[in-house]
């Protein structure tokens, strides 16, 4: 079996988050190895509207992260090159009545409380923000650090920009973990052999908990299948990042069953993307008629000029959801050398930059921006094991 | 004089008709399509891209490519290979996605 020159670190997972990981390592000036069975940004990636977003957090560790990954962005967009489209365009969130408006007002001054810049907006100043939204909104919050990329693009010009010190194997499925004596990590074996480091960081998106089975250790990430419609490319119709005021509730629910509220959000390129639906289904790729239908209607409720353009194209994706809605970020105590960086869900463009520099400081000592504690990744309590058939019940 | 198609398969359409293409008249048969309509009156490029406003026409000719995008009787983004000219059609150069007025 070939050697090969080993790396400081191997990054498995060539999404946002991996590409981060290995954008801030190789800052760091550590040698980076990224490996990943499919494509770059080929998961939940390349299936993201690529939101940037404060506004939909409640105050607490996600806000956090998101309120210094909304500053990393900033300093990235100045770095990548401009076709990763980066926008500072802003979210603006309506509600139909005056209760919806009440409790956005409730949520935004939590959110001011917490470093979250937001505007009041009343209904009849909506259209100058938005001249094509429905009339007879109650009124609405904007939310100017909300933004935008085009979230394909920003993992590959992150990877492209993390330079020589990243070594990129594509295609190549890692189907066990290399230990030592001790347990500790000495890399992962692919199908193309053994890549040797003495760190693993699994950045594996919807796909972490199995990574993490083949360490050995339980970490419960679960698909979120949501679908985007695209609209054909049109001129700017809507400038910002607009979506109804219970999408927040939904974002936040656990619920298996299918949720979708009216998102939509304009793209340098032209189209049109409609979100957001969330429902647990597994790993099911199957064209849901019914999600589109909804979808459709709550674009065209809140942008009726949305009804008179042809939506071209949809496509379903997988959030990586942890049952506490929480990323799991850091080294796992149960195997040394192991460190996560996944399970963001819906936040996981946004939140990428943060981990990746948490990421970085966690492998050099480096001092961290916050305190992780509350995305460790030995949080979740295994399930019992089922009894081996044949065995006797418990008594 | 050159043969055309319709004397190779020995076709005996029904009588022409009259469409426009920017305002000039263009004669076109019976179950052709807008394309071959323009195409057989010399006209090769009936939109513009959306980056660069570079001229385009019919490319694949059946329906897969999108680049023959027209703008017919005022929708934009008709694919015109597929569809069929019918008397009157006006037929627009459609600049850039066609959705121009809908801009803020």
């Amino acid at each position: 079996m070939p050697t090969r020159k080993p790396s400081d670190v191997i990054v498995v997972g060539a999404g946002v988050v991996g590409a981060a990981c290995a954008y801030y390592a190789a800052q760091a000036g550590l040698s980076v190895t990224v490996v990943d069975r499919g494509s770059v940004a080929g998961g939940t990636t390349g299936a993201g509207e690529g939101n940037l977003l404060v506004s939909d957090k409640e105050p607490g560790p996600e806000l956090e992260l998101a309120l210094l990954a909304n500053t990393l962005w900033r300093e990235l967009a100045d770095v990548l090159p401009p076709h990763v489209e980066y926008e500072a365009k802003g979210g603006l969130v309506v509600a139909s009545g005056e209760s919806g408006m009440r409790a956005l007002r409730d949520f935004a001054a939590r959110q001011e409380k917490a470093g979250v810049t937001t505007q009041e907006v009343p209904g009849d100043r909506l259209h100058d923000l938005e001249p094509h939204l429905a009339p007879g909104l109650a009124g609405g919050f904007l939310y100017p650090q909300d933004s935008q990329v085009m979230p394909a693009h920003a993992a590959a010009q992150l990877l492209h920009a993390a330079g020589d010190r990243v070594r990129l194997r594509l295609g190549e499925e890692v189907t066990g973990i290399l230990t030592g004596a001790a347990g500790e990590i000495r890399g992962v074996r692919t199908a193309a052999g053994e890549l040797h480091a003495p760190y693993v960081v699994n950045a594996a998106g919807t796909w972490g908990g199995a990574l993490a089975e083949l360490a050995g250790v339980h970490l419960p990430v679960l698909p979120r299948r949501g679908f985007v419609l695209v609209t054909e490319p049109l001129p700017r119709v809507v400038r910002h990042k607009v979506y109804a005021a219970d999408y927040v509730a939904d974002v936040a629910s656990g619920s298996a069953a299918l949720q979708t509220s009216a998102v939509v959000e304009g793209t340098p390129a032209g189209p049109v993307l409609i979100g957001a639906s969330r429902e647990r289904v597994g790993f099911d790729r199957t064209l849901s008629i019914e999600v589109l239908r909804r979808l459709a209607a709550g674009a065209t409720g809140l942008f009726p000029v949305l009804g008179t353009v042809r939506a071209m194209r949809t496509y379903p994706g997988f959030r990586p959801y942890l049952p506490d809605h929480l990323p799991a970020i850091g080294p796992d105590p149960r195997v040394h050398g192991l460190l996560h960086a996944c399970g963001h869900e819906g936040a996981g463009i946004g939140l990428a930059p943060v981990t990746g520099q948490i990421i970085a400081r966690c492998l050099t000592s480096g001092e961290l921006p916050l305190d992780i504690d509350p995305f460790r990744p030995d949080r979740f309590t295994a399930p019992e094991p089922a009894p081996a058939p044949g065995s006797d019940p418990a008594p | 004089m050159a043969r055309t198609p319709a004397d190779l398969v020995g076709a005996q359409p029904d009588p022409p008709f009259e469409i426009t293409f920017d305002g000039r008249s263009v004669t076109a048969l019976p179950g052709q399509t807008v394309a071959a309509a323009l195409w057989g009156a010399g006209i090769l490029a009936w939109r513009t891209t959306r980056e660069g406003g570079r001229p385009r026409g019919a490319f694949c000719g059946i329906g897969q490519c999108y680049d023959c995008l027209a703008t017919v009787n005022g929708e934009p983004n008709r694919r015109a290979c597929l569809v069929p000219a019918r008397p009157g059609d006006a037929i627009t150069t459609q600049e850039g996605h066609g959705h121009d007025r809908l801009a803020v």
